[in-house]
């Protein structure tokens, strides 16, 4: 069997009982991209000789040592490309530098290989948004495999890597990790660094693992996490070994059911699939509780306010001078800019900078931007009540299962309206997972349904505690 | 909250893009129905501090002391054009 079928856990074993070498990992996954990349599209571009050469190096005796992780296309890897799936940086951007995340996870001997399609500037939710190529869900090649971090979720579900990182904004690692059928985690806001994660919404964004089991998830995890002076957002807290969550009972955990979230308009299989979810974890021992969310149906709103602002202000560095596509045709410096960021940029990311800077814009502000942060406030708010009844949240992740490629291409709003079980948790900082429950049913064919578990902040331990029992039971 | 209606013109001049006519007309339609949405925070009682982050860290600061960064041509490696070692930029005057 491929070495790029296997896990991280399994992987530092075969490792360190000196059966398999970093390289024979690399040789593997490089062979799953060169026979399935052409269908399944996740990967934009990968070195081979450059990660050979560091599997080569690599000490096996470190914790991550000698495996190779694939690396969502908007994290920069000093030497490689990093387009953000967009034509603006496309042609001729090669990073200078290592992102904080990056530097962590090297320091404890993991091997960065290959770039994965996402949405354009991580905005979107099925990676359709990518100007350079489309990924296909391993599952069923004519479905999306979710987004933004698309290619993450489908190199992992497709065996095309052996784990990966994405990035997380209202969903971007949860919501492909449950529709490709693999454990997504997005931790807490400032666990890990966003040094060198090119900036979509910097108040929201969140780098984490996306991995085939929860125990992968758990070992990543650690090896990323940790304040960098880069980083001013950063934590500087104390990281706790979260493989001590595995292999623990749940017995007499209160899990939440927020009442707002168990609304008709789910697709009727996801909802089966999560009320089976919630039964296990009670036959596993913990108590449900239902609880309320009482701003949950702002959220959405809230969310479409926030993140353009924040977007509209973070892409306005890419005005063609440093670095970025520069227009050929422009004659005069406003010309230059208009022009170079009109060719450079795609239809999604043009929306939302154009909502972004309306948003901001003189007389508005107090009406969209200050509104938005007060209805933040409330979210975080109900959140913090909440756990004060309950030890974690569960919900589904995303509210239907896989759409087919093209479905909701006309429709942003509608589009929009399917990140509402994600996109609070971004708003308030909190760390959650996905863990794939079973499976829905449309058109014949079983598609994947992710479980979404939410925890108190800086309170990953929970959620690994959670998510690994449900895994293994 | 104001009725939602975007002067798509101002606001793409304001975002430094050069949208096309039919680009404008696309985007102010679907620009107008995502407000329209949106609106509805206008509904509720936003009785609440406004918080910019969800995280309680304010003013990060670190000693003002020099440490190292990009050398010129790291800085200068990206850049679409250059000349005699600098960025360069449609001429700004005559």
């Amino acid at each position: 069997m491929s070495l790029a079928n296997s896990t991280i856990a399994t992987l530092r074993q075969r490792l360190l009982a000196k059966e398999i070498s970093p390289r024979d990992i690399v040789t593997d996954v490089a062979k799953a991209i060169d026979t399935q990349n052409a269908s399944i599209g996740a990967y934009l571009s990968w070195d081979l000789e450059k990660a050979l050469k560091e599997a080569d190096q690599a000490d096996v005796s470190q914790p991550l040592g000698g495996v190779p992780i694939g690396i969502k296309d908007n994290m920069n890897v000093i030497g490689e490309p990093c387009t953000c799936g967009s034509r603006m940086l496309a042609e001729n951007y090669t990073a200078p530098y290592d992102a904080g995340a990056i530097v962590k996870m090297r320091s404890a001997g993991a091997v960065p290989f290959g770039r994965l399609n996402m949405d354009e500037f991580a905005m979107g939710s099925s990676t359709e948004n990518s100007a350079l190529g489309v990924t296909r869900n391993p599952r069923d090649l004519e479905r999306i495999p979710g987004g933004s971090s698309g290619g993450s979720a489908a190199a992992v579900a497709g065996n095309l890597a052996i784990a990966t990182l994405g990035s997380d904004t209202g969903g971007s690692i949860r919501q492909p990790a449950a529709l490709c059928g693999c454990v997504g985690l997005k931790p807490t806001y400032g666990r890990i660094s966003r040094y060198g994660l090119v900036a979509f919404a910097s108040s929201l964004d969140q780098i984490g693992p996306i991995t085939k089991t929860v125990e992968d998830s758990a070992i990543l995890l650690n090896h990323l996490c940790g304040k960098d002076a880069r980083d001013s957002t950063s934590l500087d807290v104390e990281v706790p070994d979260f493989t001590s969550a595995l292999g623990k009972d749940i017995k007499g955990l209160r899990i939440g059911l927020p009442k707002e979230y168990f609304i008709s308009g789910i697709h009727a299989g996801v909802s089966a699939a999560v009320n089976a979810a919630i039964k296990k974890l009670e036959a596993l021992g913990a108590i449900p509780v239902e609880i309320s969310l009482p701003h949950t149906d702002v959220g959405v709103s809230t969310y479409y306010i926030i993140a353009p602002a924040e977007a509209s202000a973070n892409l306005a560095r890419f005005d063609g001078v440093r670095y970025g596509h520069r227009s050929a045709a422009a004659t005069d410096l406003m010309e230059h800019y208009m022009m170079s960021r009109e060719e450079g940029f795609g239809p999604e990311v043009k929306r939302r900078i154009l909502l972004g800077t309306y948003v901001l814009s003189s007389g508005y502000y107090d009406a969209y931007y200050l509104k938005a942060q007060r209805a933040r406030t409330l979210i975080r708010q109900d959140f913090e009540q909440a756990f004060e009844k309950v030890d974690v949240i569960v919900s589904p992740t995303s509210p239907t299962p896989a759409h087919k490629l093209g479905a909701l291409k006309d429709n942003p709003l509608a589009a929009y309206l399917e990140d509402i079980f994600t996109i609070p948790v971004n708003l308030a900082g909190l760390p959650a997972i996905s863990v794939p429950c079973g499976t829905a049913l449309e058109d014949g064919k079983s598609l994947p349904v992710g479980l979404q578990i939410i925890g108190k902040p800086l309170d990953e331990m929970t959620l690994i505690r959670v998510a690994d029992a449900f895994e293994k039971a | 909250m104001p009725s939602p209606q975007i002067d798509i013109h101002h606001i793409a001049k304001l975002s430094r893009l050069a949208l096309s006519e039919e680009e404008a007309v696309q985007y102010q339609g679907q620009l107008n129905r995502i407000l329209g949405h949106i609106d509805q925070l206008s509904t509720y009682q936003l009785d609440a501090e406004p918080s910019a982050h969800a995280m309680p860290i304010f003013d990060v600061i670190r000693p003002d002391i020099a440490r190292p960064g990009f050398t010129q041509e790291e800085a200068l490696s990206n850049a679409p054009r250059r000349a005699m070692d600098q960025f360069q930029i449609p001429k700004v005057m005559e």
